[in-house]
């Protein structure tokens, strides 16, 4: 099964809870199964697999709950920048941990596409493929989306120094 | 343009998302200023430890094995109720598609084995203190490892060679320890990564394998449980040449 184990961990990402996840999970692979005549050959597999899972989470209860206060917060202005730069918080030597809790902190709309860019290692084109979104608003989403977790990063090591 | 205008574009170059021009324009910047230089390499940094963090959640055997049979009985009774010719060929470029994205995958898994251990080597030639433990004599370096390394290792004696060893480090790839060694070649560097060869977390092809990644190279190879990665800027010959240097130690 192409991604299987790739769009289990993106599934657990997105609904923070393994049962949902593996149901979510089995869903996508039925719709990708049942619509595969959709699937334009020469088009990007992986952006539609992920579209797919996507979209399944969008349609569930628990999907609706999560993006809920997407379109007022996603224009929302930018927390102020902090003083930590990304150099001054590897140097705190940032657990595994600690950005672990963090990504889980940020909201949904940031985290997955921090997730499609760093760990799936999508290209803003992919990305814009699975979100349905122009590029430029992957590339504003994302530097956004960097920016909060840096900050919520520097917050949590402020709160673990004192 | 000032270091200000460029933050926005350190990101896009991180995620290797600039177009030819935008490249030019912000390597041009980065060429002179060690401030932008240094957060670049930080934001490298943070967007490889999000992906080591994030690669948090494996399923289960039981629900892979769960899925997989209810995916087939679900081909099963779509074959029934379809045409059958139409099915046949939607299968078959349904099987295409699962090799071929499971081939892009393990080509992808080991892109991505190499672009961390080339970061590694690039990081310890920016590093002021490239090594742990300083010293060109292999009787010296190899000690050092003894209670820091779940496995040992043989290093080639240097002395009739143009190669030059300079020391080692300990680092972690892919959540285990291994040993970082450099070694000089005529004001070239070369780092020698000897790590445990488990399929799951270096994902390198059994054998010997030259390639080349933006200008470096790399080799690397399987012997007696450790894989061995050579790094550097010099040529692949010079690299199968300390290669061969490394690997007649190895089986003394």
């Amino acid at each position: 099964m192409p991604l299987f184990a790739r769009l289990y961990n993106f599934a657990c990402w997105l609904t923070q809870d393994r049962a949902t996840a593996e149901d979510l999970v089995q869903e996508a692979f039925t719709k990708a199964l049942k619509g595969f005549s959709s699937f334009r050959q020469g088009t990007d597999f992986r952006a539609w697999m992920y579209r797919i899972l996507r979209n399944t989470y969008l349609t569930s209860k628990s999907g609706l709950q999560a993006f809920v206060s997407f379109d007022s917060d996603i224009d929302a202005p930018l927390p102020p920048s902090t003083d930590e730069t990304p150099e001054s918080l590897l140097l705190a030597r940032v657990e595994q941990q600690t950005i672990q809790d963090t990504l889980e902190e940020l909201p949904m709309y940031f985290r997955e596409v921090i997730l499609l860019s760093d760990l799936e290692e999508m290209s803003y084109q992919e990305i814009a493929q699975t979100l349905g979104i122009p590029m430029g608003t992957v590339m504003s989403r994302l530097f956004r989306a960097r920016r909060a977790m840096r900050t919520l990063l520097a917050t949590r090591l402020k709160e673990a120094a004192q | 343009m000032s270091c200000e205008l460029w933050q926005d574009w350190l990101d896009v170059y991180v995620d290797e998302g600039c177009t030819p021009e935008q490249l030019e324009g912000i390597e041009d910047h980065l060429r002179g200023c060690t401030s932008c230089s240094a957060e670049v390499l930080a934001r490298m940094q943070m967007k490889r430890a999000t992906r080591a963090a994030a690669a948090r959640y494996a399923p289960s055997p039981e629900f892979q094995a769960r899925i997989a049979k209810s995916l087939q009985n679900r081909r099963k009774s779509l074959w029934a109720i379809t045409w059958i010719p139409g099915l046949a060929i939607v299968a078959a470029s349904f099987v295409i598609l699962a090799v071929s994205f499971t081939m892009l995958s393990h080509h992808h898994q080991r892109e991505q084995a190499f672009a961390e251990l080339l970061d590694l080597h690039v990081a310890t030639m920016a590093s002021s203190n490239p090594v742990d433990v300083v010293s060109t004599d292999r009787h010296t370096v190899k000690p050092w490892f003894q209670g820091k390394l779940p496995f040992t290792f043989n290093l080639p004696e240097l002395k009739d060679s143009p190669y030059r060893l300079l020391g080692g480090r300990l680092m972690y790839f892919k959540h285990s320890p291994g040993a970082q060694l450099l070694f000089e070649l005529r004001k070239h560097q070369l780092s020698v990564f000897i790590l445990q060869d488990q399929p799951d977390s270096v994902p390198l092809q059994a054998g010997q394998t030259t390639a080349n990644e933006k200008g470096f190279s790399m080799e690397t190879w399987s012997e007696l449980g450790l894989r061995y990665v050579i790094v550097g800027d010099s040529s692949p010959a010079d690299l199968h040449a300390l290669g061969d240097l490394l690997r007649a130690a190895g089986g003394q």
